[in-house]
């Protein structure tokens, strides 16, 4: 009984400042955008525009749910629940730092569940995602929708690949799929971390991870200028606030994870640089994480504040005829490098 | 060679940098936002807002009902009824102006012989019912009182251009 209401404590734990999180995500692209275009964004609601999230939900959250009627009702209303779900549960593996170890315990990482596939589990529940978008899609019996799921299906499946053989050198690297053991592989400071021996790798998981997202500039699912909305274009009040919160959701998730295999998780970034070293060791590890985790958010926000949506057959070469081959070969010099056992990198496994 | 340079160009995502540096640049720069109630941008005298009919210093209103600012609008906005007034000279019996058929473009006040129909710096106004939106004459003589001396700067500032 204690244990359970103890899991439920650390759910409410993730879940509530992942909400937050989102809330504020919004917030801030709509400033970081903003400030790229010579505008101020968002400052009336609240001091300096703070509570415009809230201001934001709360319309949200008291607007009608339409349902269209020659939508199925059923498939209809479990399209946002689908998307947003996999959103979150895929939080219960991620590792937010290290527990020291204790006399009687050893150390092992702060998660919801410590899993030894964790980054399968990612895998499998981030695959997941693409259903709701579809469903969401069909259920609406409208063409703008119909249209939005079938793009947004392809490419999430084409960079899903992609994404996949990216992590494979993650995990040929690190020797294990478990992420905080993928995360304390990577200790040794800044020039350990995987983004440099796998920059192509790190370069092509970020950019899949945005059109994973369906974000600009790869946001072609929604194609405003085309299909009004896609997928969600009958969506309205609540669910389409679910889809809203599923999509920021996954924002975070795929910055944490690349923050997590790529830039060294809660490593500092000081470590083993002599003097340096000693002066950022009162920074938590979670902190370490949270502002990698931020730096990624940004650059999200700031690829949307720059680039031109692609257009679709343009995706489709770059996820097929460019991201594949370069990841195989990349895989291919990676699995060389663990065989040559070649300094500094592969050389202490 | 070119092609080769093409595929390097695209492959490290040279152009792609170029354009994350500009906006990055961007981030930093002054914010030209105008947070518009309590800050305004400045104004010309020639700005054109809502119309206002003058008098002369003696009070006299300066129309003369010659009708030629009726002629001249090309959204036919302005509605002028006139008589002859006991003293002799003629006035407007009526002065209609149609704020939603009106396009602002300030022909009246170019056409006007005596400078009485001016539109004039006043600019945020609203109506909550239908019929709100026809000035008559004697609202408008009312914002020429309120407003004539900036009216009558502006006439003088612009004056030299004309």
């Amino acid at each position: 009984m204690l244990e359970i209401l103890l899991i439920l404590l650390k759910i409410v734990l993730i879940v509530v400042p992942l909400i937050i999180a989102v809330a504020y995500l919004t917030f801030m692209e709509r400033k970081i955008i903003g400030y790229m275009q010579v505008r101020i964004g968002p400052n009336r609601v609240g001091p300096k525009g703070l509570l415009q999230p809230f201001a934001d939900t709360l319309k949200l959250l008291l607007k009608e749910v339409i349902i269209p009627t020659n939508a199925n009702r059923y498939l209809f209303l479990i399209a946002p629940i689908l998307s947003l779900a996999p959103a979150i549960a895929a939080w219960a593996v991620i590792p937010f730092g290290m527990m020291e170890a204790t006399e009687t315990s050893p150390a092992k990482p702060l998660a919801l569940t410590n899993i030894d596939a964790s980054l399968l589990y990612i895998l499998a529940l981030t695959s997941i995602g693409v259903y709701g978008v579809l469903i969401a899609g069909w259920a609406s019996n409208s063409k703008y929708a119909f249209l939005g799921a079938m793009r947004s299906a392809a490419q999430i499946v084409s960079y899903e690949i992609a994404m996949g053989f990216a992590l494979v050198g993650v995990l040929m690297a690190a020797q294990s799929i478990n992420l905080a053991e993928i995360v304390n592989q990577q200790s040794g400071g800044i020039w350990q971390w995987y983004w440099l021996p796998l920059l192509p790798l790190f370069i092509i998981y970020l950019v899949s991870g945005v059109a994973e997202t369906n974000r600009a500039p790869f946001d072609v699912a929604e194609g405003e200028s085309e299909i009004v909305a896609g997928f969600h274009v009958e969506y309205s009040g609540v669910a389409f606030a679910v889809f809203f919160l599923a999509e920021y959701a996954n924002i975070i998730l795929i910055s944490m994870l690349t923050a997590l295999m790529f830039l060294g998780g809660w490593l500092s970034p000081f470590e083993s640089i002599p003097v340096v070293q000693d002066w950022f060791t009162w920074v938590p590890g979670m902190a370490w994480l949270l502002a990698k985790t931020c730096f990624i958010m940004f650059c999200f926000l700031w690829f949307r504040a720059t680039f031109p949506r692609y257009r679709y057959d343009q995706i489709m070469r770059l996820g097929w005829k460019v991201f594949i081959p370069i990841t195989i070969i990349w895989i291919l010099v990676v699995g060389v490098a663990i065989v040559m056992k070649l300094p500094p990198w592969f050389d202490a496994a | 060679m070119r092609a080769f340079a093409q595929i390097i160009k695209s492959l490290f995502l040279i152009e792609l940098l170029k354009g994350l540096s500009l906006t990055a640049r961007y981030f930093f720069a002054k914010k030209i936002t105008i947070q518009y109630p309590e800050e305004k941008t400045p104004m010309s005298p020639r700005f054109r807002g809502i119309h206002a009919l003058r008098r002369y210093k003696n009070g006299e209103e300066r129309c003369i009902a010659c009708k030629l600012c009726e002629a001249v609008c090309p959204a036919l906005a302005i509605t002028i009824d006139s008589e002859q007034r006991e003293d002799g000279t003629r006035r407007t019996t009526r002065y209609d102006i149609d704020l939603f058929k009106c396009i602002y473009c300030g022909f009246c006040e170019e056409a006007c012989p005596v400078d009485s129909i001016v539109e004039t710096r006043f600019f945020e106004y609203h109506f909550e019912n239908r019929g709100e939106q026809i000035m008559t004459k004697k609202m408008l003589l009312e914002l020429g009182d309120q407003h004539e001396k900036q009216i009558a700067a502006d006439r003088k500032a612009d004056a030299p251009y004309r």
